[in-house]
């Protein structure tokens, strides 16, 4: 398992230097480390946390988005029709509800159709394993540098240490 | 009551190099129109979003004063940032609401801002100097206030339904960004 501090050193050495969104389970370990630190701020919607993150990147920080999949519905048209259209790039860290069919009703349908939600808006994502974390971190920083467009980092359960271990 | 496109001239006197992010419709087409900088970003999308993108430029530069032009229609959209606003209390914020109690853009339908105080819900969750007027004279004497003191704050205009005839912006969404960027670096 990541270690939430590991996670968080990897996404600062990418640069990432503003870091917000809506807290999920499988996130909590590594928003804790984030208020350890002072470097999140709390939104209230996923849309919001986009929107705001765009503003930040927009003011030269390279700015991340935590949150569970069911955000990503929320946060649809702020992705396409502000950061897709206008080139604002953000690193989207996004926790795999549902993944396997395993998790409460709510979860079951996004965590089906997640991927191809994401291909479908042209999202470019990659799923965060241990063995190729080091690959995946380095991935999505050449992805957000390239393509100045949302890129999606799954995080599935039991891949970064939670809060209750 | 004075119409948007007044109240926007009025301001945009007032201010020279600070960053304004202006919200989808008529407010950025009006704006465009009236006086294009590079330190305005125009939205032509993502309704309900101008004061969040706002709170972004501000939160990341606590040293520029920053203002957003915002609409009923699309603070009614994203009212959970207001709480944001005001939980985070950001001192460099400006948040400028044209209130004319319809949708402009898309054919003057009802909002429900004749009923709901924005500026209330505004000062409920916590900004700290909010404003309501009606005229060009309060405006002006309300908003040179606001750019001398610490925020954040609410200047509420109140303005009629009128609509310049103010083409769409034309500049590339991608390329906005970049105006954008250089000029608040």
């Amino acid at each position: 398992m990541i270690d939430s501090d590991a996670f968080v050193r990897a996404m600062q050495d990418m640069g990432v230097d503003f870091f917000t969104g809506v807290p999920d389970s499988l996130l909590g370990g590594i928003i804790a480390e984030l208020i350890d630190r002072h470097l999140y701020t709390p939104a209230v919607r996923e849309d919001e946390a986009v929107a705001m993150a765009a503003g930040a990147y927009m003011a030269g920080k390279i700015p991340a988005v935590l949150m569970q999949n069911s955000g990503l519905g929320t946060s649809l048209n702020t992705l396409i029709s502000l950061n897709m259209i206008y080139r604002q790039p953000c690193i989207l860290i996004v926790s795999w509800r549902g993944q396997g069919g395993k998790d409460a009703p709510e979860h079951l349908v996004m965590g089906e159709v997640m991927p191809q939600f994401l291909d479908t808006m042209k999202i470019p994502h990659r799923t965060l394993t241990e063995k190729t974390a080091v690959e995946d971190f380095r991935w999505v920083a050449e992805t957000f540098m390239k393509q100045r467009i949302p890129v999606a980092l799954f995080i599935g359960k039991g891949v970064v240490k939670g809060l209750h271990p | 009551m004075i119409s948007r496109a007044q109240a926007i001239g009025a301001l945009l006197e007032l201010l020279t190099d600070q960053p304004v992010v202006i919200c989808n419709g008529f407010p950025s087409r009006e704006a465009h129109k009236i006086a294009d900088r590079a330190t305005h970003f125009y939205m032509i999308g993502s309704m309900g979003n101008a004061t969040a993108i706002a709170l972004g430029v501000a939160l990341a530069k606590p040293n520029k004063q920053v203002v957003t032009f915002d609409g009923d229609g699309n603070v009614l959209m994203g009212m959970g940032t207001l709480a944001t606003v005001g939980a985070l209390k950001p001192k460099n914020f400006i948040h400028v609401v044209f209130d004319n109690e319809v949708y402009g853009t898309t054919g003057n339908q009802p909002t429900i801002s004749n009923v709901v105080p924005i500026d209330k819900v505004a000062k409920a969750a916590g900004y700290v100097n909010v404003e309501r007027v009606r005229d060009r004279e309060d405006l002006v004497y309300e908003f040179k206030d606001m750019l001398k003191k610490d925020g954040p704050s609410m200047l509420l205009i109140k303005v009629n339904e009128f609509a310049e005839d103010a083409g769409r912006v034309l500049l590339e969404p991608p390329d906005l960004t970049k105006r954008f960027m250089k000029a608040i670096e």
